[in-house]
C-alpha cells in the first residue's frame, strides 16, 4: 500500500532529480569537451539553458503537440516517482515506455519531416531496448524473488553477482535510451546533421524546456537503475552504486565521443544479439541454477 | 427463467433469428429492428445467464440433459447436412480435395454413433463459470458485432456495387455463427462439441467466401481446409474417448488423472484448437479471412471463432501441466506470438495488421494455456476478455474508416484526427487498449510473463519480451499516423449510422471500463474458473497497490487532456510551419526545390519490408512450426499409441 515513507521518497525524487539529472548533463558536456580537447561549458550550463528556453516565446505547429508533450513530462516523472518511492519494476517500465510514446506521438503530431523521421527512428530505438527494459525487472526477480523496488534494496547480496549478463545488456541499452553515438539516431545533439534534431526538430521555447527537463528526470532513473544492481542491506552498498553509476556514466559519455551514428539495421541486430547473448545466456543459467 | 430453458433459448433462437433474416432479401428498417430487438434479446438472455451462474455459487449444479435421444439424431442429421454442403460447394469449385477432409472426419463419427459404440447417458451440457464468461464474451460483442453488421452491409453495398446483394444471407449467417457459439460453450458432450465445432468451420467458410471473387473463394476454401483438418484431429481424439477410454464428457477428460493414454485425445483436441485460433502453421486462414466483409472479420477474429481454440485450451491447460504436450503448445504460441507481431510491422493494410495482432494475441493465450499452470490460465481468460473487446471495435472503427474515405490502408489514414475526429478518437482508445499501459491488454499481459517466469520457461519468457518490442512498434506508428495533425485539412463527412454507433460506443465505454473493472472481475471471474479447473485459488496476480498506481494512471489519462482544456495550456502560443529546412510552400505538405518548382511532401511509416517482410518471413515461419506440430503428435500420439 501507498505509505507516508513513499510519498516522501517520491517527493524527494521529484525535488531532487531534475537538481542531479542537469548537473550530469552538465558533465556530461564537460567530458566531452575535455575529450575533445576543447574548454566546455560551465557545469551549470544545462541550467542556464533550459532557464533561457523557458523566457522564450513559444512558438508550436499545432496545439495538440503541447498536449503530448506535456503528457511527456507528467508521465516521465510519474515513473521516475514510481521507482524511487519502491514501486513494483515491471510497472515502472510499463509506464516508461508509455511516456516515451508519448513523445513519438508529440513529433509524429507536427507532421514535419524531420520530425516525424525522429519520430519512427526513436520508436525503433524503443523496440530495440524493450526487451532488455522488461529483463531487468525478470533479473530482479530471479535473483532477489521480489518485483517491487522497496524489497529488492534490502537484497543480502547485490544482483550483480548473480546477473551480470543484465548489467551487461542494460549498460548497452542505455546507449540507445540516453541517445548516445553510435545509437543517436532519433535526435543528435549537433543541428547541422542529416536529420536536423529529429524528434525535437518542431519543438522551441517552452516545450523544449519541457523535454529536456524530462531527459533529467529520465537520466536520474536510469541511474537508478543501475545503482540497484549493487545495492543490498548494508549501507555502505550505497558507496558502490554510485561509484557503479559515475563508471557508467563515464563509459556511455566516452562511448558517445568515439564511435561514429550506425545505420538502424545495425542497430536491431546488434541490440538484440547483445540482449540475447548476454540476458538471455544468463537467464538460462539462472534458470538451471533454480532446478537444483 | 431457469437456466436450462435459457440455454436451450440461447442455441435455438439465433437460428431462428437467421431464419427470420434470411426471408427479408431488401435492406429494410424492418429488416434492421428485427435484428436489434432479437439481438438484444440473445444478449439480455446471455447476461442474465451468465449472472445467474456466476451468482450462484455452486456451479456444479447446472448439468443438463442427459436422455438426448432427439437431439442426438438431429445433430447426426446436421452433420450429413454439413457434409454434403461441403461436397457440393467443392465440386462446384473444383477444389475436390475439400471433400476428402470431410468425409474423413465425419464419416468415422457417423459410424461410431450408428453402430452404438459411443458411450451414452451422461450429461450433454454443463455451465460453469467458464461457460458464463464466455456467454458474456459472444453475448455481448458478439451481438454487438451483428447489430454493426446491420448498418455496414448497407454501405458496404452501396460502395461494392460488383457485389451480389446477398446481406440477408450474410447476416442470418453470422446469427447462425452466434448460436453454434453457444451450443459449443454450453456443451459438455465431445460429440456435441464437434458438430457445433463443424458449424462454425462451414459458416466461416461461407462468410469468407461471400464475395464469390476468385480470391475470396480461394481463402474461403484455404480456411475451409485447415478447420476440417483441425476437425479431423477433434473427431480422432473424440472417438479415442468413447472407444478406447469410456469417456463422453469434456469434463470428464480434463478431470481425469486416471488414465495415462488421456494425454492422446488432449494432444488431439490441442492440434484441432491450433487451427481454429490460427496459430502457425496455420495463420494464413486468418489472413485470407479479410477479404469478407468487415463484420464477418471482426466476428471471426475477436469475439468468436478464433476464441473457440483458445476455449479449448484452457479447457484442457490442466492436464496440460509439465507433460511435452503442454511444452510444445507453449512453444508454438511463444513463436506465433513473436513472429506474427514482427509481421504484422511490414504490412500497411489496416485489417491486416489487425489479423496479425490477432494471431500474435492469440499466441499469447495459447502459450499461457499451455503452462498448465494457474497463473497461465488467469492470465489467459484475462486476455480473451480484453481482446474480444478491443479487437471488436477497432475492427468496426477500420470498417467505417473504409466506408467514409473508402480506403484501409493505414497510410491513407494519415491526419484521421483532423479528417474523422470520432472516428480517430475511438480508435486511439481501441489501439491504446491493446498495447500501452496501463489499458487492459497489458495487465494480461503482465500478468502471462510472471506465470512464465514462475514456471520457469525462459523461451517463453524471450519470446514475450522481443514480441513485446515489435508489438509496441506497429501499435505507435499506427497510433502516430492518426494523430498527425495536418494544416489546411478538412474534415470529411462522418457517414458512419447511428447502428453502428449503438455498438461502437459501448464497446468504447466497455475497454475504458474494463480498466477499473479488472480486480474485481478477477475476483468474480477468474478467481472460480481457477476454482473449477484447479480445485485451487491464487493469490492476487497484480498486487493491490499496483491496482490502485494503475488506476491513478487511467485518471490521470483523462484528466490532462481535459485539464489542458481548461487551463488552456498551449493557446497562447505562436503558431507556426513545421520545419522543413526553411523550403516551405506555404503549407506543410509542400516545399520548393532545387529548381524552384513545388513539390509535394509526405512521411510514409516504416514498414522494414525487406527486413522482416512477408516474403521472406511466413513461409520459413510456417515450416518451423509445422515442424514443431509433426513432432507432438508424432512423439506424443505415436509414443503412447
Amino acid at each position: 500500500m501507498i505509505t507516508l515513507e513513499m510519498i516522501l521518497k517520491a517527493l524527494l525524487y521529484i525535488i531532487l532529480a531534475p537538481v542531479v539529472g542537469g548537473l550530469l548533463s552538465g558533465m556530461d558536456r564537460v567530458f566531452s569537451a575535455r575529450m575533445q580537447g576543447r574548454v566546455g561549458p560551465p557545469l551549470i550550463q544545462p541550467f542556464y539553458d533550459v532557464n533561457k528556453l523557458l523566457h522564450k516565446q513559444t512558438t508550436v505547429v499545432n496545439s495538440i503537440q503541447v498536449l503530448f508533450v506535456t503528457v511527456y513530462l507528467i508521465f516521465t516523472v510519474f515513473t521516475g516517482a514510481l521507482f524511487f518511492a519502491g514501486g513494483d519494476m515491471l510497472l515502472v517500465f510499463f509506464a516508461l515506455s508509455m511516456s516515451e510514446v508519448m513523445l513519438v506521438l508529440a513529433a509524429f503530431s507536427t507532421n514535419g519531416p524531420y520530425s516525424i523521421m525522429g519520430a519512427q527512428r526513436e520508436l525503433l530505438q524503443m523496440m530495440c531496448y524493450e526487451p532488455m527494459t522488461l529483463l531487468v525487472a525478470i533479473g530482479f526477480y530471479y535473483a532477489n524473488g521480489s518485483f517491487m523496488v522497496d524489497d529488492l534494496i534490502h537484497a543480502q547480496v547485490p544482483a550483480i553477482a548473480q546477473i551480470p549478463g543484465f548489467f551487461i545488456g542494460f549498460v548497452f541499452i542505455l546507449l540507445i535510451k540516453l541517445r548516445k553515438s553510435p545509437f543517436d539516431l532519433s535526435t543528435s545533439h549537433h543541428m547541422h546533421q542529416e536529420m536536423v534534431k529529429g524528434l525535437t526538430t518542431d519543438l522551441s521555447g517552452r516545450n523544449l524546456a519541457l523535454v529536456e527537463i524530462a531527459e533529467w528526470y529520465d537520466v536520474v532513473l536510469m541511474m537508478g537503475i543501475v545503482g540497484m544492481f549493487f545495492i543490498t542491506e548494508n549501507p555502505i552498498s550505497v558507496v558502490w552504486a554510485i561509484i557503479a553509476c559515475a563508471v557508467v556514466f563515464f563509459l556511455e559519455t566516452l562511448i558517445d565521443n568515439l564511435f561514429p551514428r550506425v545505420k538502424y539495421k545495425t542497430m536491431l541486430i546488434v541490440t538484440w544479439s547483445v540482449i540475447l547473448v548476454f540476458a538471455g545466456t544468463n537467464l538460462l543459467i539462472l534458470n538451471v541454477l533454480k532446478m537444483f | 427463467m431457469a437456466i436450462p430453458n435459457l440455454v436451450n433459448f440461447l442455441i435455438l433462437f439465433p437460428f431462428v433469428m437467421a431464419a427470420l433474416i434470411f426471408i427479408q432479401r431488401e435492406a429494410t428498417p424492418v429488416r434492421s429492428f428485427t435484428i436489434i430487438v432479437g439481438g438484444f434479446a440473445i444478449m439480455g438472455a446471455a447476461i442474465y445467464a451468465a449472472v445467474n451462474v456466476l451468482m450462484s455459487g455452486d456451479t456444479s449444479q447446472f448439468m443438463y440433459l442427459e436422455e438426448s435421444f432427439v437431439p442426438d439424431h438431429v445433430i447426426m442429421a446436421g452433420e450429413v447436412f454439413l457434409m454434403c454442403l461441403v461436397c457440393f460447394l467443392s465440386i462446384k469449385y473444383k477444389k475436390y480435395y475439400a471433400i476428402l477432409i470431410s468425409l474423413a472426419g465425419t464419416i468415422p463419427v457417423l459410424w461410431m454413433d450408428l453402430t452404438g459404440k459411443a458411450v451414452e447417458g451422461n450429461t450433454h451440457f454443463r455451465i460453469d463459470t467458464f461457460a458464463a464468461v464466455m456467454y458474456l464474451i459472444v453475448g455481448v460483442v458478439g451481438i454487438l458485432i451483428c447489430i454493426y453488421a446491420s448498418g455496414y452491409m448497407k454501405d458496404y453495398h452501396h460502395h461494392h456495387t460488383d457485389v451480389l446483394d446477398r446481406s440477408n444471407y450474410f447476416l442470418s449467417l453470422m446469427f447462425v455463427f452466434l448460436g453454434a457459439m453457444f451450443g459449443l460453450i454450453s456443451s459438455d458432450s465431445l460429440s456435441w462439441i464437434y458438430f457445433f465445432w463443424e458449424i462454425t468451420s462451414v459458416c466461416s467458410f461461407l462468410m469468407i467466401g461471400y464475395t464469390r471473387t476468385q480470391e475470396a473463394v480461394d481463402n474461403s476454401f484455404r480456411a475451409l481446409w485447415m478447420n476440417l483438418l483441425g476437425g479431423c484431429g477433434f473427431a480422432a481424439g473424440l472417438m479415442y474417448c468413447n472407444m478406447a477410454l469410456g469417456i463422453s464428457n469434456l469434463s470428464q477428460v480434463t478431470s481425469a488423472v486416471s488414465s495415462e493414454f488421456i494425454i492422446i485425445p488432449v494432444t488431439l483436441f490441442a492440434f484441432a484448437a491450433l487451427t481454429k485460433s490460427a496459430q502457425f502453421p496455420f495463420s494464413r486462414w486468418l489472413l485470407g479471412a479479410m477479404v469478407a466483409p468487415t463484420p464477418s472479420s471482426a466476428l471471426l477474429h475477436s469475439a468468436t471463432m478464433v476464441k473457440i481454440g483458445v476455449y479449448m485450451l484452457i479447457r484442457l491447460s490442466p492436464v496440460m501441466e509439465n507433460t511435452l504436450t503442454g511444452i510444445m503448445i507453449t512453444v508454438i504460441g511463444g513463436f506465433t506470438f513473436f513472429a506474427a507481431s514482427l509481421l504484422a510491422i511490414t504490412v500497411s493494410d489496416g485489417k491486416k495488421v489487425l489479423a496479425y495482432s490477432t494471431i500474435s494475441n492469440l499466441g499469447l493465450i495459447t502459450a499461457c494455456a499451455g503452462t498448465g499452470t494457474r497463473e497461465g490460465v488467469w492470465a489467459a481468460v484475462m486476455l480473451v476478455l480484453f481482446h474480444a473487446v478491443s479487437k471488436s471495435l477497432l475492427f468496426q472503427t477500420v470498417g467505417d474508416i473504409e466506408n467514409c474515405m473508402h480506403s484501409r490502408d493505414i497510410e491513407d489514414m494519415h491526419g484521421l484526427i483532423i479528417k474523422l475526429p470520432r472516428l480517430a478518437f475511438i480508435m486511439i482508445i481501441g489501439i491504446c487498449g491493446m498495447f500501452m499501459a496501463p489499458f487492459g491488454m497489458l495487465v494480461s499481459k503482465w500478468a502471462a510473463l510472471k506465470s512464465f517466469v514462475d514456471s520457469g520457461s525462459v523461451w517463453l519468457v524471450l519470446f514475450l519480451v522481443f514480441g513485446s518490442g515489435s508489438t509496441l512498434f506497429y501499435w505507435a506508428k499506427w497510433l502516430g499516423k492518426i494523430c498527425t495533425v495536418i494544416h489546411q485539412s478538412f474534415e470529411l463527412e462522418d457517414i458512419t449510422p447511428k447502428s453502428e454507433m449503438v455498438s461502437i460506443f459501448p464497446l468504447t465505454a466497455m475497454i475504458v471500463i474494463m480498466c477499473f473493472a479488472f480486480p474485481w472481475m478477477s475476483g468474480h471471474m477468474i478467481q472460480p474458473i481457477l476454482n473449477e479447473a484447479f480445485n485451487d485459488n491464487i493469490p492476487d496476480v497484480i498486487g493491490r497497490g499496483d491496482v490502485i498506481i494503475m488506476m491513478i494512471m487511467v485518471i490521470m489519462i483523462f484528466l490532462i487532456p481535459v485539464g489542458a482544456r481548461f487551463l488552456s495550456i498551449g493557446k497562447n502560443s505562436k503558431m507556426t510551419m513545421s520545419y522543413v529546412a526553411g523550403v516551405n510552400a506555404g503549407d506543410d505538405r509542400h516545399y520548393i526545390d532545387s529548381f524552384g518548382r513545388e513539390r509535394a511532401l509526405y512521411m510514409s511509416n516504416w514498414y522494414m519490408e525487406d527486413f522482416f517482410g512477408e516474403k521472406k518471413l511466413l513461409w520459413p515461419c510456417i515450416w518451423f512450426s509445422t515442424v514443431l506440430v509433426l513432432v507432438m503428435l508424432i512423439v506424443v500420439v505415436g509414443g503412447a499409441l
